[in-house]
């Protein structure tokens, strides 16, 4: 089990949602990803990727003008 | 049944590529299926090096109007069209093209980005998609 960090800072629309998507393609289960980024609708649509693709929302956390979301891996 | 998009990329401008690609991708990017039907104006951009050089649907004054968009895009720091194709691969997504549009407009296989391209196609195999799918655009 190991932690994947996503740098999605400054980038736009779809960016941060692509990102989150590919690195739980390439996670392993139990791997937990942690993604920091700015653009504000990925902080709540990132959110409803992980609940539609079935993983597990850990965090979602702010840190001045940046979001920090983590995620955690439950499912192949 | 995993969910589907399926989207007609008719037109071959600049700002609907943006849109259909951000669509397909975001889809797969919440767990869905997607699938491109590249048509009329659309296949030119399957072209090698057709990529990005689509006109702007409105206001695109000879190509002046195009530019400025592109620079608020940079600005903005959109993703280019082409990494958002790359992406699009990457999540699994499938690009079918159409053949009577090759034929109409003197395409052959060999001028398109065949790296690109899962299947040849017509009506049929759009309908099949489409069939299966929750989401259908035409753009």
């Amino acid at each position: 089990m190991s932690q994947v960090n996503l740098d999605c800072r400054g980038q736009n629309c779809p960016v941060p949602l692509v990102e989150v998507r590919k690195a739980l393609k390439k996670a392993a289960v139990g791997d937990v990803i942690e993604v920091v980024g700015t653009h504000p609708s990925s902080k709540k649509e990132i959110p409803m990727a992980v609940d539609a693709l079935e993983q597990q929302l850990l965090e979602v956390k702010d840190n001045g003008p940046e979001w920090i979301i983590r995620i955690k891996k439950v499912k192949g | 049944m995993t969910q589907k998009t399926t989207i007609v990329v008719h037109s071959g401008d600049m700002d609907k590529m943006f849109s259909a690609f951000i669509i397909a991708n975001g889809s797969m990017a919440m767990g869905m299926e997607a699938s491109l039907y590249f048509t009329f104006w659309g296949l030119n951009r399957l072209k090698k090096g057709g990529l990005d050089k689509g006109p702007l649907s409105k206001m695109n004054m000879l190509g002046l109007g195009r530019r400025m968009v592109r620079q608020r895009m940079e600005k903005a720091n959109v993703a280019k069209l082409e990494q958002m194709v790359k992406d699009f691969k990457e999540l699994g997504g499938k690009i079918i093209a159409c053949e009577m549009t090759m034929e109409i407009m003197g395409i052959k296989k060999e001028d398109l980005r065949l790296d690109w391209i899962d299947e040849f196609g017509a009506v049929g195999t759009y309908v099949n998609e489409a069939r299966r799918s929750d989401i259908t655009l035409f753009i």
